[in-house]
């Protein structure tokens, strides 16, 4: 176990990637000469060559389609597009080719590619840079995609998507690339489509991905100090394929559940977990599951207002004190306990 | 409008008593705004808005303790009532101004008596064989939530399967059961009987024999005539009849402390106690002393008919002046009854039975039968008492005098 950022396990796991499969191969803008917007290739052109580590022109369709042809006929191509707003130029490319070619042709081409790019706002990059639109990814069949929160599962899903034959939207968040945590030395790739209790427990369920899961794990520590709360919760880690039993057994267990995202709240990832939970933990439910989402606008480019959009940790905290509530349990916020 | 209920605040909580509002009629909430600290027996607690809205009622005022589950508040939340909050949108915030976001859902209204329970707790119900119609709700807006059902597991929970009553008290086995309309109206009216009446209770023991010969024969009669047969019970009502007529000051009310008259009834109408499916009740046979035996029968026979069936009305239950009140068809041998205000006198009849009697120095078997006679003794007096009873045993004693 080595402690280290988010940014840096994914690039160690490129490397590593890339030192273990010659096919594998990173495209994108900037990530060469310039080691990429958010430095994730940093050392990586100098290390393996212009061959491999291709620096390509501002065209999003256009690259992201002479990635996945070089995935049909054989390369494990890594695509890095530098936000996941820009992924709409490529919109085409990933969900009528990406996607489908695999089914539409009756298996007779795989397309092994892997799109890595982050989302998330809070960096005062305006409406059109802050979004956080993995939904539309996650919501066409033959598309999978992970989002991973901690930086060992950083490595281990990069390890699964690179290795994986189908195509692998890397959802990536600019507010976690300095994380730190621990990451393992070996090379064992998790199972993409299966979500972690990341920290178990009883009186309710959160469920996250992505930064809302390090949000998550922040206020469950917190309310487990300031109110002896025993909170579990759930890390999708993948949006699709979904992970439904971990979800519902958690909630089997807790009865109630809070899911927090990171996009907006109408028809939102959050409606399809809160769907599921209903779906699979109906009668386990003691109180209505609660959504916390961002706000329903254009992310403001102003630092108060981009704030104040954006879910907060105070947002979760507020969102758990009511759902406990209307299943009897209130806190003490007063002190006066004896 | 929405409700807003003594929240449970800890699991040993029973009442709560509101130590702060924080809110006042008129005042905006919004979702997360403390309206109220509540004292419980274990600390002071904020309790929050679950819903956007204006406070439109204090119920319940500072200082005051109420039980768990009872209203406090009312919040107006711009619908007629609620059935159910929608899943509220805690982050939804900033509302764009060009394009407002639908985040509010619209709940039509569905009036039902529909018992609020959590998923959770319906099948919980199921499972150990509850009406949740019998729990208490304290979730938002009475939503019977687990904590109260766990509650009531706790209580008396281990109850077998099938028992459909929820026990109030687990050591008694306890069902606490509605008191019909017209228990209340007989605990209301006894109890300030027993209260208020200076009850004294005389009783007399009459030799029936010829009563029950003369009862024998009269129903021969009428069943040759193809008529209903009267009961002792009915020879006892006219007997009854007889005597009252004979001592009027019996068939009299006391009015009240502050009057300086009592009433005197020139009607003899009797009040026969019927334990009727639907309590105790006592329609009243009126001018008993002018009609005959058969007649007496007839009407108490369907007086009991309508009172275990359609019911009574105030009519038929109403101006008795003496009431007569038998047990003697249960074995019993004699007891003492409470006075019918504002009668003065109720007469208790006991069973009649062969007992060994002394007859002019010989042991004989003979029919005797027990009556006790509760008195007011505001206006009657021992002696009167005595004297009536006297008359009333002559009269079962000599029963010709009965007529029939």
């Amino acid at each position: 176990m080595t402690i280290k950022s988010y940014r840096q396990a994914l690039n160690d796991t490129l490397r590593e990637e890339m030192l273990r499969d010659e096919n594998v191969l990173l495209m994108g803008e900037e990530i060469g000469v310039f080691e990429g917007s958010y430095k994730i290739t940093a050392g990586l052109l100098a290390e393996f060559g212009e061959k491999r580590v291709r620096d390509t022109p501002i065209a999003e369709e256009g690259f992201t389609g002479a990635a996945i042809g070089a995935a049909m006929l054989g390369l494990r191509p890594v695509v890095e597009i530098m936000t996941i707003n820009f992924s709409l130029l490529a919109l085409d490319q990933i969900v009528n080719h990406a996607a489908k070619i695999y089914g539409m042709f009756g298996g007779q081409a795989k397309v092994p590619i892997v799109i890595r790019t982050p989302g998330g706002g809070g960096q005062q990059l305006g409406a059109t840079h802050s979004q956080n639109i993995e939904l539309y990814y996650a919501f066409v069949p033959g598309m999978k995609v992970v989002a991973p929160s901690t930086p060992a599962d950083a490595k281990a899903l990069l390890l699964a998507a690179i290795r994986d034959d189908d195509p692998v939207l890397f959802l990536e968040n600019l507010a976690l690339y300095n994380t730190k945590g621990e990451v393992p030395e070996d090379d064992t790739p998790a199972e993409i489509g299966k979500a972690a209790i990341k920290r178990v427990g009883t009186d309710i369920t959160l469920v996250g991905y992505s930064r809302m899961a390090y949000v998550a794990m922040q206020v469950a520590e917190e309310l487990a100090e300031s109110d002896g709360l025993n909170i579990e919760v759930v890390d999708l880690r993948s949006l699709r394929p979904l992970d439904r039993e971990t979800i519902i057994n958690s909630v089997k267990k807790t009865g109630c559940a809070v899911v927090l995202e990171d996009d907006w709240l109408t028809y939102g990832i959050g409606a399809e977990i809160a769907a599921s939970i209903s779906d699979g933990a109906f009668d386990y439910l003691d109180a209505p599951v609660r959504r916390v989402a961002m706000a329903e606008v254009p992310m403001p480019y102003a630092k108060a207002l981009e704030t104040a959009a954006l879910p907060s940790h105070d947002d979760v905290i507020h969102a758990i004190h009511q759902t406990l509530a209307a299943c009897g349990r209130q806190r003490n916020t007063i002190g006066k306990n004896q | 409008m929405m409700d807003i209920t003594m929240p449970r605040l800890s699991d040993t909580m029973e009442e709560g008593t509101i130590a702060v509002w924080h809110k006042q009629p008129g005042d905006n909430v919004k979702v997360g705004d403390i309206l109220v600290e509540i004292e419980t027996d274990k600390a002071t607690m904020e309790y929050e808005a679950y819903e956007d809205g204006v406070l439109a009622e204090i119920v319940v005022p500072v200082g005051e303790t109420v039980a768990i589950g009872t209203l406090i508040a009312r919040l107006d939340n711009g619908k007629d009532s609620a059935p159910s909050a929608p899943v509220v949108t805690p982050a939804a915030k900033a509302q764009a101004s060009s394009a407002p976001a639908p985040t509010k859902v619209v709940v039509p209204e569905i009036e039902t008596d529909r018992v609020m329970a959590s998923p959770l707790v319906r099948r919980l119900a199921r499972e150990h064989n509850i009406n949740i119609a019998t729990l208490r709700g304290t979730g938002p807006g009475g939503r019977v939530i687990r904590a109260d059902i766990d509650q009531f597991l706790a209580k008396g929970g281990n109850a077998p399967a099938g028992q459909d009553y929820a026990t109030v008290d687990d050591k008694r086995g306890t069902e606490a059961v509605a008191i019909s309309s017209v228990r209340r109206v007989i605990a209301r009216r006894l109890s300030e009987s027993a209260r208020t009446i200076p009850h004294f209770f005389v009783t007399a023991v009459a030799d029936a024999e010829l009563l029950v010969q003369m009862r024998a024969d009269v129903n021969n009669r009428l069943a040759a005539k193809g008529e209903a047969k009267v009961s002792l019970n009915d020879l006892i009502i006219k007997a009854s009849a007889l005597a009252l007529r004979e001592h009027p000051l019996v068939n009299a009310s006391w009015v009240d402390d502050a009057s300086t008259l009592m009433h005197i009834h020139h009607r003899v109408n009797i009040g026969v106690a019927v334990a009727s499916g639907n309590g105790l009740v006592v329609p009243v046979i009126t001018d008993a002393d002018q009609k005959s035996v058969s007649e007496i029968g007839a009407e108490a026979k369907r007086l009991a008919t309508q009172a275990n069936g359609k019911g009574l009305s105030i009519e038929q239950m109403s101006g008795g002046t003496f009431t007569i009140s038998n047990l003697g068809m249960y074995g019993v041998e004699e007891f003492t009854a409470i006075i019918n205000p504002p009668e003065g006198a109720i007469l208790a009849v006991g069973g009649t039975a062969k007992e060994a009697v002394v007859v002019n120095d010989k042991i004989e078997i003979r029919h005797r039968m027990r009556l006790t006679l509760s008195s007011d003794h505001r206006i009657i007096d021992g002696a009167l008492a005595a004297e009536f009873m006297r008359t009333l045993t002559q009269i079962i004693e000599n029963p010709w005098r009965i007529g029939a």
